[in-house]
């Protein structure tokens, strides 16, 4: 069967005055309907690679792969209103951050219908039954109020749940959830995983989970992928992250304390050059 | 405050009554002080300067009777609070006393002239609006390319170019040369003396009369004037834009909106500039009140009989009535200006609206 996604050779390349910054370094790796978790730390490449699979790069940026393709699409070659047509309605991302991530001065309501209409002809009080049912699939309780409310009178956690549910209502096949929790409290950040959990099993969709939290992703995730200045540096089933060869891995994984264990200081990375080679 | 309790109903929620009625006491107590600010700041002026109001009115060749029974007249004789209080009272009833130079009540002669500017300063902020808005969009969204450059340039001119130079240019072509619009002055000869003003506002007059062809003369005077101050605006407004989507296009929002699907005009015009809008709503109305002082070159050059040309004839005249009438009315307008954007804004951003 053909992978939903499969990437080979990606590149997300920043040209500036200074020289060409290379955020993503010739990066592969297949996607079937299952989760996989990229993880790694800031400037690693792992948003961009996200964003290059949108098609959301910044203006500026230069992709480049010798194949990127979705469902048999070849997105390098597909014109921008494919591509548009793709996102939001097959391919959906989960930003970071619901405070800015969405718009302040819409309601909530009608930045879930202003999605959904984006690739659906339907009607407006049809729009209405079906974003009120998503906001209820993402265990949001008092529906009707909170389809009116602003996103600043929302809570962090209700934001997201409000993302997920903006992202979603058209049904997309592949979900990219890019730090997903991170900007939550962690009591908030276990019930948006639960909820993300249950619509990617229900659905079927494929996910790459974007993260910095190795062990969050390895809980999460059915299969994580290392990356390190731009390139995958290790990829392994979740299960078997304690097998980690990578020095880097390991050292990721060596300085999470463990409750009950007296170790005095923490060790820290210790980041060596040719692992960028 | 109920605030809580009133959002768990159905819907949209309202704040009671009594959020209202405290924001409305504020609101008012903003106007009254700053009012009363302003006031203050005139009176001091016309006190210190050392121009004799007796000496205008009477002139310099009257005995000393004379000047002390002005003096008593005025209330020039009185304690400097009396008077400041007196000066308070003759402001809020309108009463700015009478011109030297027309003879005139000042307030008669302010309701003459205001009119014109206003009529002016609003067609002028109305182009400025239309015109730089899109513009300074486009500016944003092609930033660093030649259309950036070229909308650059534009707003550059508009800025530093001379507008009493503009403006005689503008007449010279449009007027003299390519006879496409009407000369210097509100309204031609032709209509001068048949066109009866109602509100004071020619433009309107002419539609509630149904005087076609007065309107036609008079959108013929104003156009050239206005487009003017129009350009002049335009420069800054377009400017403000610019920097206000550039800002509002790298938030995180316009990158869930593509994420979204949407289009990019919808990106833009729906979501990025419903942002943008609301600082920029303070920028219009800010040029708008400038507009409204009167543009004493503008108004000069197209002999337009306007508040900027009234109050500087009044002060070269050293006509301090008028002076100070004009700069309260003026005042007053300001105030209430920006108290109009502080309400847009609270409508534009929900994040001002509950507190």
């Amino acid at each position: 069967m053909k992978p939903l996604l499969d990437v080979k050779r990606l590149g997300v390349r920043f040209p500036t005055r200074t020289g060409t910054i290379e955020a993503v370094r010739g990066i592969s790796f297949t996607l079937g309907r299952e989760r996989l978790g990229i993880v790694g730390e800031s400037g690693s490449g792992k948003s961009q690679t996200g964003r290059a699979i949108m098609g959301l790069t910044p203006a500026n940026a230069e992709v480049s792969a010798d194949r990127l393709e979705f469902d048999g699409i070849d997105l390098m070659k597909a014109p921008p209103r494919l591509r548009r047509d793709l996102r939001g309605k097959r391919i959906a991302m989960i930003l970071q951050d619901p405070k800015y991530s969405l718009n302040p001065v819409m309601t909530i309501g009608r930045q879930i219908v202003e999605a959904l209409r984006a690739h659906e002809a339907v009607g407006k009080a049809q729009a209405r039954e079906r974003a009120l049912a998503m906001l209820e699939a993402v265990q949001i309780r008092d529906v009707n109020r909170v389809y009116d409310l602003y996103p600043h009178e929302v809570s962090g956690g209700m934001g997201q749940r409000a993302m997920i549910a903006m992202m979603l209502i058209a049904g997309p096949q592949l979900l990219i959830a890019d730090e997903p929790t991170s900007a939550l409290d962690v009591t908030v950040q276990l019930d948006i995983l639960r909820i993300l959990d249950r619509l990617v099993g229900e659905s079927g969709m494929g996910l790459i989970f974007i993260s910095h939290d190795l062990r969050l992703v390895s809980s999460f995730c059915d299969r994580v992928i290392v990356m390190y200045a731009g390139k995958i540096v290790e990829e392994l089933p979740a299960a078997e992250l304690a097998r980690a060869r990578h020095p880097y891995t390991r050292g990721l994984l060596d300085c999470m304390p463990r409750i009950g264990e007296q170790r005095h200081p923490l060790p820290v990375l210790d980041r060596k050059p040719e692992w960028a080679l | 405050m109920s605030v809580s309790e009133t959002r768990t109903g159905a819907g949209r929620r309202r704040a009671p009554a009594s959020v209202y009625a405290s924001a409305a006491l504020r609101f008012l107590g903003v106007v009254v002080v700053t009012y009363l600010g302003l006031l203050a700041v005139t009176f001091f002026i016309g006190r210190v300067i050392p121009i004799d109001p007796v000496l205008a009115i009477v002139g310099d060749r009257a005995p000393a009777s004379v000047i002390a029974q002005a003096r008593k007249e005025y209330g020039l004789d009185l304690p400097l609070y009396e008077q400041f209080v007196l000066y308070v009272k003759n402001a809020l009833t309108g009463n700015f006393g009478r011109s030297v130079l027309s003879t005139n009540p000042v307030m008669a002669d302010i309701a003459r002239v205001f009119p014109a500017t206003i009529e002016l300063a609003t067609l002028g902020t109305i182009i400025g609006a239309a015109v730089g808005v899109p513009l300074g969009v486009l500016a944003a969204v092609k930033r660093g390319s030649l259309v950036d450059q070229i909308v650059r340039v534009i707003g550059l001119v508009g800025y530093s170019v001379p507008i009493f130079w503009l403006g005689l240019i503008a007449l010279l072509v449009f007027y003299a040369r390519l006879g496409w619009t009407e000369g210097p002055g509100r309204i031609g000869i032709a209509y001068e003396f048949t066109f009866t003003p109602i509100t004071g506002f020619y433009l309107l007059d002419a539609v509630l009369q149904r005087d076609w062809g007065a309107f036609r003369d008079i959108f013929g005077h104003i156009i050239l004037p206005a487009a003017l101050l129009g350009y002049f605006s335009l420069a800054y407004i377009s400017r403000m834009t610019r920097s206000f989507m550039l800002a509002e296009l790298s938030q995180e929002y316009i990158v869930a909106a593509r994420a979204k699907g949407l289009s990019e005009s919808r990106i833009i015009w729906l979501h990025a500039l419903r942002n943008a809008a609301v600082p920029l709503v303070t920028v219009i109305a800010l040029s708008y009140a400038g507009l409204l002082e009167g543009s004493v070159l503008t108004e000069t050059v197209f002999a337009w009989p306007g508040l900027g040309l009234y109050i500087t004839n009044s002060l070269q005249n050293a006509d301090m009535n008028a002076v100070l009438g004009g700069t309260i009315v003026i005042g007053s307008v300001f105030i209430g200006i920006n108290l109009l954007s502080d309400a847009l804004y609270r409508m534009l951003d929900p994040r001002t609206r509950t507190r």
